[in-house]
C-alpha cells in the first residue's frame, strides 16, 4: 500500500482534483454523437437512417452532466417519459420509500441509498437477495468492489449515472444531514 | 469511531483520481458512442452478421428496467444471455417485443445487426471498460 503523509490538505486537494476531472470530462462530451460518427455503428449500414440519433430524443429532457446527459430521475418524476411497467402497459409496481445511510466511507461524506428512485425503475428482485441483503449494513460493500462492477457498480458505471459522480452517492456530510435534492 | 486508517482512505482517493484523470485523457480522443449502448457479438460475426447494438437510452424511455431485467429475465451482463435467432423468433429475449406487433419484427435484420465489424461484446463507456482497456472495449468474449 502506498504511504502518503496524512494531512487534511492533501485530502481536500485530491477531492478538488476529482471535482475538476468530473467537470473537465463534461466539458469535453457536451454533445451527443450521431450514430454514423459514434464509432460503434457501421457507417456503411444503409438501415442507419431508420435509427434515431440519441440527441434527437435526449436533447429534449432535463439535462445532466454525465452518462446520457439526462437526469433520468427528474425525467421520470416530471413526466417527460412514462416508461411502461410491463410489456403490455401498466402492472402493479412494488414501491419502497426508505433511505439507507452507509457509514464506512472514511473521511468522505456518507453514502445515502434511496429506495424510492430505484423501485420506480427496478423490481426488488433485481437487487435482493443476489446483489444486496435486505438488512441495513449486512452487505460488505466497498468502493473497490463497486469500481470492479459489483454492488452499486452493477448499474452505476454501465447504464445509470456513472461512478465519476462521487457526490451523488456520497451525499451526506460527515456531521450533518442528507442534502435534499 | 473511525474504522479506516486515514492513510488508506487517502491512498484510495488519490489512486481513484489518478485513474480517472488517465482514463479521461485517454478516452477524449476516442469515438464516443452513447452511454449504456451494449454490443452483443458472441455469435453474430462468426455467422457472417454485423454485431448487435442494443441502445439502453432508447428502450428506457419506453420501458422500466424491470420489464426486461425481471419480467423477461435478461441478466445484468453484456453477453451473459445466450441469445440467438431461434429464441428471438420463438418470442424470447428481444423477440418478446420485436414481434411485428409491439415493435417491428425480426425481418429488419440491419436495425439490430448495426455494429461496426470487429466490435467485441461490451457495454459502451462502462467504468470497467475505461479501467481495463481505455482505448478499446471491455471484451467479455
Ligand atoms: C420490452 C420490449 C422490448 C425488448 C425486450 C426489446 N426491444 Fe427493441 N424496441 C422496443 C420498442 C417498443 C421499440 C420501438 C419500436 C418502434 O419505434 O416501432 C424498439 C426499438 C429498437 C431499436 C431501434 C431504435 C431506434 O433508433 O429506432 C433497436 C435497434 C432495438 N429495439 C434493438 C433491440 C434488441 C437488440 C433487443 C434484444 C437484445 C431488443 N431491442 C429488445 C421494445 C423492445
Ligand atoms: C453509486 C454510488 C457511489 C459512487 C458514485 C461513489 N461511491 Fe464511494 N462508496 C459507495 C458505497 C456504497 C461505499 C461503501 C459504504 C459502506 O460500506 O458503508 C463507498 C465507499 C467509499 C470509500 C470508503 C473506502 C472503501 O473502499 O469502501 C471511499 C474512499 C470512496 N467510496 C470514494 C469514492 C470516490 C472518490 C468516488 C468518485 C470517484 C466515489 N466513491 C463514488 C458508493 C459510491
Ligand atoms: C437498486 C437496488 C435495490 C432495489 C431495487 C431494492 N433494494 Fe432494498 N436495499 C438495497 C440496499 C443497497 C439495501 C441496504 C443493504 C445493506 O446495507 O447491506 C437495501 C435494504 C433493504 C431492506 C432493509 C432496510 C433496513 O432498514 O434494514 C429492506 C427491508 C429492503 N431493502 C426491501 C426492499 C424491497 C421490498 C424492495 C422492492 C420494493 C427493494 N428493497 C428494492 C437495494 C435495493
Ligand atoms: C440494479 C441497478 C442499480 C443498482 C445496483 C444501484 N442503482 Fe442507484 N440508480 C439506478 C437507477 C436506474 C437510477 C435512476 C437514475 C439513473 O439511471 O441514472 C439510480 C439512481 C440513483 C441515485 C440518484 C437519486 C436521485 O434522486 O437523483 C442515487 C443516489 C443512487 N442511485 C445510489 C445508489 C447506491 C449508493 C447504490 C449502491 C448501494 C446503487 N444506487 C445501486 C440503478 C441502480
Ligand atoms: C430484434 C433484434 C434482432 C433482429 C431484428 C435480428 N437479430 Fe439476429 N441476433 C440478435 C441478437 C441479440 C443476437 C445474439 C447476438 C450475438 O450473441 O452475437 C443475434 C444473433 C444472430 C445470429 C447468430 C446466432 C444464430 O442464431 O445463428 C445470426 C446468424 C443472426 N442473428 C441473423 C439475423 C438475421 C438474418 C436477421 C434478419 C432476418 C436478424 N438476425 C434479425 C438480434 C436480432
Ligand atoms: C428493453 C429491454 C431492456 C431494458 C428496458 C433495460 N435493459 Fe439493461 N440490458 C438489456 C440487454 C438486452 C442487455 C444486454 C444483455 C446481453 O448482452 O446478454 C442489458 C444489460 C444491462 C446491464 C449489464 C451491463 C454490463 O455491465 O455488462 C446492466 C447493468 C443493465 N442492463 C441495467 C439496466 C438498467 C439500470 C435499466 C433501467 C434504467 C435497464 N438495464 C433497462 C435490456 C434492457
Amino acid at each position: 500500500m502506498i504511504r502518503i503523509v496524512s494531512t487534511t490538505s492533501t485530502l481536500a486537494g485530491s477531492i478538488l482534483l476529482l471535482a475538476f476531472v468530473c467537470l473537465a470530462s463534461t466539458a469535453v462530451y457536451a454533445e451527443w454523437q450521431t450514430l454514423k460518427e459514434d464509432g460503434l455503428h457501421d457507417p456503411l449500414n444503409p438501415a442507419l437512417q431508420w435509427l434515431q440519433n440519441p440527441g434527437d430524443a435526449l436533447g429534449r429532457m432535463p439535462s445532466d452532466s454525465a452518462g446520457n446527459k439526462v437526469d433520468w430521475v427528474r425525467a421520470f418524476e416530471d413526466g417527460y417519459i412514462r416508461p411502461r411497467s410491463s410489456i403490455h402497459g401498466e402492472a402493479e409496481v412494488k414501491q419502497l420509500d426508505t433511505e439507507i445511510i452507509m457509514n464506512d466511507t472514511g473521511s468522505l461524506p456518507r453514502v445515502m441509498f434511496p429506495h424510492k428512485p430505484h423501485t420506480r425503475w427496478l423490481d426488488c428482485e433485481n437487487c435482493h437477495e443476489q446483489i444486496f441483503k435486505s438488512k441495513a449494513g449486512a452487505t460488505p460493500v466497498t468502493m473497490s468492489k463497486i469500481l470492479e462492477g459489483e454492488y452499486c457498480g452493477v448499474c452505476h458505471g454501465a447504464v445509470s449515472f456513472p461512478l465519476t459522480e462521487c457526490n451523488r452517492c456520497h451525499s451526506v456530510p460527515l456531521n450533518g444531514t442528507a442534502k435534499s435534492q | 469511531m473511525k474504522k479506516y486508517d486515514e492513510n488508506v482512505v487517502l491512498a484510495i482517493v488519490l489512486l481513484l483520481s489518478m485513474v480517472l484523470v488517465a482514463v479521461d485523457l485517454l478516452t477524449t480522443r476516442d469515438a464516443h458512442a452513447e452511454y449504456g449502448d451494449v454490443v452483443i457479438n458472441k455469435y453474430s460475426e462468426a455467422a457472417g452478421m454485423r454485431p448487435v447494438v442494443f441502445p439502453h437510452w432508447f428502450h428506457r424511455v419506453r420501458f422500466r428496467c424491470k420489464v426486461c431485467h425481471a419480467d423477461l429475465g435478461f441478466k445484468f451482463e453484456a453477453g451473459g444471455n445466450e441469445i440467438n435467432m431461434l429464441k428471438i423468433i420463438d418470442g424470447e429475449y428481444c423477440g418478446a417485443c420485436h414481434d411485428g406487433d409491439l415493435a417491428w419484427s425480426v425481418e429488419n435484420c440491419d436495425l439490430c445487426h448495426s455494429g461496426a465489424p470487429g466490435t467485441p461484446t461490451q457495454v459502451h463507456e462502462s467504468t470497467l471498460q475505461k479501467l481495463v482497456a481505455p482505448t478499446g472495449g471491455k471484451a467479455t468474449e
